[in-house]
């Protein structure tokens, strides 16, 4: 038998296993998403005591996935795209939080915000100028760049609209903080490449600007460049995506998302910013009295419970375990705290290890639910000693015409019917 | 021998010197007060033809705003429950009008616009938000020189700004 003969039998396997699986329902689980599985069907021709299909022919062969995908069973799980947005190329889709676990966020589910769509760059022909107020003003190549001394680091980056402060706040926590994702960044520190050129005395910011349609401008403090900026060429182990800024990014490690500019061409070092159109007429906060707050570029600490969340469903009484993320653009999360009764006592969570500086951080609390309605949420506190806001503490002071930042707790109410909505809708 | 090790203090001697000319290129961002605006200029008239066949499509014929963003009015609305956010109402600087538009508009072509048709779009849009007169042609010193309305609206972040414990 030749061998393409063989490739095409096991093709045939496999697509025919691949038809049966799809008949057959999955085991339940006792926290189910939406579309997820409602019924559990032990009597399937997959489940003890019968001997599962997929063990009586050989899977996929090597190389079916030169790059590989999730399983067919997960295809649901993809970013989150709001089907009603006047248009497409300056937009933003977010991750499905409530789906992963863990507080790295898969490259292809990382969350996307552009304002002139994802350019198509050929990294031979991508270069990084750096002028402005240096003793030297220099150009790079991506050959160059990576030759420089390098770091990887794992930060979360997030939107600072992260949700709104009005309603409809959305269903599920994808809905309301998914412009969120975390991710191990490689790549070399800004001030290695900044002393490279000299900076000189009276630099105070840094214009960085995308090679984008959009040629995105945002100006970073000095200080900032100096302490914990990097530029970024690979997330996750491999290159940046597009949508990430391939070739190269800017990453500002708690710094409002729009900061840490994609597709990175140009750092011009100045002695004031530019007050370009993001950090005037978009990236700024209005206030009750119609002034309006500038960079403001730090995210506070903040936390949502991903699981139970907006969207699932407690298909069982009994053992639950409470589980999310915290995080905070000021350094670590030093605990988080849950409340099981809208708010009245809390208790604290337990921190999954490794707890890192502006970086996701998950935390588990268990439960027993009794199958009575309850309220649950979360509240991060930071290692400056800052308490995560309830949203009513947060519109006392800024309002509701404040866009950005909000970091409010956030409630998941559960009937009796183990439905998970949001509390605040 | 195999190299020498480099002390982090040290340069490396990587990436070239940019040159003037490669600089010039790429270094199209003006400052607020109108720093590096280039020469040419624009009249509101040229800019109310070539706001009709380049931005009216996405920000409506007189900028009402449509899938792009709303460009005129708003003036007095910011501390209302529902303030109205536009280059009149809410634009600190008219300089960043002409950068903006210069670097990322008409979105399906940016930086196609000559300088002088960028001047005239300013000019228009400033003019429907009664912030310069309708006979008016702006040029690099009269742009910088305009005072926009909501030019000392803006504060610093006073954050942490709740304090819950």
């Amino acid at each position: 038998m030749s061998e393409h003969t063989t490739d095409k039998r096991v093709r045939e396997a496999s697509r025919r296993r691949f038809l049966q699986a799809g008949a057959a329902l999955a085991g339940g689980s006792a926290i189910a998403g939406v579309g997820g599985s409602t019924a559990l069907a032990e009597q399937g021709n997959n489940l003890p005591p019968n001997v599962p299909a997929w063990m009586k022919a050989p899977g996929d062969p090597m190389g079916s996935q030169p790059y590989g995908t999730p399983s067919e069973h997960e295809k649901g799980v993809v970013k989150n795209i709001s089907k009603a947005l006047p248009q497409y190329i300056s937009a933003s889709g977010r991750t499905p939080l409530q789906e992963l676990d863990g507080i790295i966020t898969p490259n292809g589910l990382f969350y996307e915000r552009h304002h002139g769509g994802v350019p198509t760059i050929d990294p031979a022909e991508h270069r990084l100028m750096l002028h402005g107020m240096v003793d030297r003003p220099l150009v790079f190549t991506m050959e160059d760049i990576r030759r420089f001394p390098s770091q990887s680091r794992i930060h979360f980056l997030e939107c600072s609209g992260n949700p709104v402060y009005t309603k409809p706040y959305g269903k599920t926590a994808s809905d309301l903080v998914g412009l969120l994702s975390c991710a191990e960044w490689t790549g070399v520190p800004l001030k290695t490449v900044l002393d490279e050129a000299g900076l000189q005395a009276g630099a105070k910011w840094i214009v960085a600007e995308g090679a984008d349609a959009a040629a995105l401008t945002r100006s970073i403090p000095i200080e900032k460049c100096l302490d914990d900026a990097m530029l970024v060429y690979s997330q996750n182990g491999e290159r940046l995506r597009p949508q990430q800024g391939y070739p190269l990014r800017l990453l500002l490690p708690g710094f409002e998302g729009n900061m840490n500019v994609k597709w990175l061409r140009r750092l011009k070092v100045v002695a004031e910013p530019a007050y370009s159109r993001e950090e005037t007429s978009k990236y700024t906060d209005p206030m009750p009295d119609g002034t309006s707050r500038e960079f403001t570029f730090y995210m506070e600490a903040k936390s949502i419970i991903t699981r139970p969340s907006g969207g699932q469903k407690l298909t069982t009484h009994g053992f639950h375990e409470i589980t999310g993320i915290a995080w905070s653009g000021h350094g670590k999360i030093k605990s988080v705290e849950i409340s099981l009764d809208e708010g009245k006592s809390w208790q604290q969570a337990e921190l999954q290890e490794p707890v890192l500086t502006r970086a996701l951080t998950r935390f588990r609390l268990p439960w027993h639910w009794d199958g009575t309605p309850a309220v649950i949420q979360s509240r991060a506190i930071d290692e400056t000693g800052y308490v995560q806001p309830t949203l009513a503490e947060l519109v006392a002071v800024r309002g509701l015409n404040s866009f950005y930042h909000n970091n409010a707790i956030w409630p998941w109410r559960i009937d009796a019917n183990g439905e998970v909505t949001n509390g605040q809708a | 021998m195999h190299g020498v090790a480099v002390h982090a203090e040290e340069r490396y001697g990587i990436g070239r010197e940019a040159t003037p000319a490669e600089i010039a290129g790429w270094n199209i961002d003006i400052g607020r007060d109108g720093t590096a605006l280039p020469p040419g200029s624009g009249s509101v008239e040229r800019g109310r033809i070539v706001f009709s066949e380049q931005c009216a499509a996405c920000h409506g014929d007189s900028g009402q705003g449509g899938v792009g963003d709303r460009l005129v009015g708003g003036q007095g609305t910011l501390a209302s429950p529902k303030p109205i956010r536009t280059v009149g109402s809410y634009w600190p600087y008219a300089s960043t009008l002409f950068d903006y538009i210069r670097r990322a508009m008409p979105q399906n072509a940016p930086q196609s616009l000559s300088n002088e048709d960028v001047y005239a779009v300013s000019a228009y849009i400033l003019s429907l938000n009664g912030i310069v007169p309708a006979n008016a042609v702006l040029d690099a010193k009269s742009l910088a020189a305009v005072k926009m309305p909501n030019r000392d609206g803006f504060v610093s972040d006073p954050r942490p700004d709740v304090h819950n414990r």
